[in-house]
């Protein structure tokens, strides 16, 4: 059994190579294995203290996230907050202020859970991630990476190293929502991301939903909106799409006809918050809890 | 599973403790089971109640799911380390005299939060105080005594 502490990508991935597996704040990991769901791995690279991993950097391409930000930072950045919000929602939803200081955006994609909180706002932003392995390096949008629960497309020798954001619109909004029993420590029963952007004259020239925990992955909803007014006919036809494209399972959280249900009320309260973003509102992150969404005090 | 031990040199309240662990020990073992310090608690081991709740680097971090290898080079506080020489901390004697104590399981950890909490932001509103502390399950004081001693120790 070994752990070694990287400093660096490149020993980061050396040690991938030679079988390690990567551990950051560890909070799945640790947890998992204690569960049984599989063995704590026998060779570790501890990834938390690369310095690379923990940029944020605006680009020509848009936003660069390193793997290592942590939920804590991710949901009060300022350009994340001002222009990729539905992200700081989510952030601002995971675990608490313990679990979001070890865990981190790279760790939450890769676990590749279907009721990750990060996930939705990823897919309706238009995301991929860079996975690197040793000399070789590809981005893949995210949703092409989550192929199950828990399952992804990236081979055991690549690294998350960052997760990559496109500019947004000009007039555009984001929000995520989530149904939610309690406040802390809660896993989405339900939730759901939107992206919105408006005409001058204020109709939806582009819109994009995506949903949590209502199929083996994350998953994005077709919608036919173009030139729509922002009004209750189209927050209906986003609920009905939403509920209709859903294919949810039961389990101790939720029935199957209850979460198909309640994914639409989601899926029209994060579109209507977005519009509502779109047309330079501000409801402060996370939405659930200016809004009044999800669990009371 | 000798080959699994490590050595690890663990900084806590100040004092570094050169230790060998096994690889799978968690922070929360090697601080109670290799250093001896039992104020931290064992809770759901899982990452859900903050029994566990330790600073590391002054941020609030569930000892449980984290692993003692993983500290290495960082500054861990527990709750002993609110103590200077024999005086309690002032968040100590308000959780006391507020009566936010019944069992007191909850409260090494609940005191960890509220540390951290108020070290980052001086003078939150009851809702912040809320925020600060819901990652710490406590089945005894239904909170408000808890939250009333934060506010009082502003």
């Amino acid at each position: 059994m070994t752990f070694v502490i990287a400093r660096s990508v490149d020993d980061a991935l050396a040690a991938l190579a030679a079988g390690a597996r990567p551990i950051a704040g560890g909070s799945d990991l640790v947890v998992g294995a204690r569960h049984g769901a599989f063995a704590l791995p026998t060779d570790l690279v501890a990834i938390d203290r690369i310095r690379e991993l923990g940029e944020v950097t605006v680009t020509h391409n848009g936003l660069q996230i390193g793997a290592g930000v942590t939920h804590a930072r991710l949901m009060v950045e300022e350009t994340i907050v001002g222009s990729y919000t539905s992200l700081a929602d989510a952030a601002a939803l995971v675990g608490s202020p313990a679990t979001r200081n070890v865990g981190t955006l790279g760790g939450n994609v890769m676990n590749g859970s279907p009721a990750m909180d990060t996930g939705a706002p990823l897919v309706v932003m238009g995301a991929s991630v860079t996975l690197k392995s040793k000399g070789a390096s590809r981005d893949v949008p995210v949703r092409e990476l989550w192929s199950g629960p828990g399952q992804t497309t990236a081979a055991g020798n690549e690294l998350c190293t960052s997760i990559n954001l496109p500019p947004t619109a000009p007039n555009s909004g984001s929000a995520y929502v989530r149904l939610e029993y309690r406040r802390a420590m809660e896993i989405a029963v339900v939730g759901a991301a939107a992206s919105v952007t408006l005409s001058l004259d204020g109709l939806v020239t582009a819109a994009a939903v995506a949903l949590t925990a209502v199929a083996p992955t994350i998953i994005s909803v077709d919608l036919e909106l173009g030139g729509s007014k922002v009004d209750d006919e189209t927050f209906a036809s986003v609920a009905a799409a939403a509920s209709a494209q859903a294919a949810p399972i039961s389990d101790l959280r939720a029935s199957d006809s209850y979460r198909r249900h309640t994914v639409g009320v989601m899926a029209r309260r994060a579109f209507e918050a977005a519009a509502r973003r779109a047309r330079g509102e501000t409801i402060g992150v996370p939405v659930n809890r200016s809004l009044g969404i999800g669990a009371s005090a | 599973m000798s080959n699994s031990v490590v050595a690890v040199n663990l900084r806590v309240n100040g004092t570094e403790y050169p230790l060998a662990v096994d690889l799978t020990t968690n922070l929360l073992g090697a601080i109670r089971n290799d250093i001896g310090l039992t104020g931290t608690k064992e809770g759901c081991d899982d990452c859900e109640c903050g029994a566990c709740m330790v600073l590391i680097d002054g941020e609030p971090v569930n000892s449980c799911s984290y692993l003692a290898v993983q500290a290495q080079g960082r500054d861990v506080t527990t709750v002993e380390g609110l103590m200077t020489n024999d005086k309690m901390h002032a968040l100590q004697q308000n959780i006391l005299a507020a009566g936010g104590v019944q069992c007191g399981f909850c409260t090494p950890g609940m005191l960890m939060s509220a540390c951290s909490l108020l070290a980052k932001n001086p003078d939150p509103t009851r809702e912040e105080i809320q925020l600060g502390i819901s990652g710490n399950l406590c089945r005894c004081t239904g909170y408000a005594r808890i939250i009333d001693a934060i506010a009082k120790s502003i």
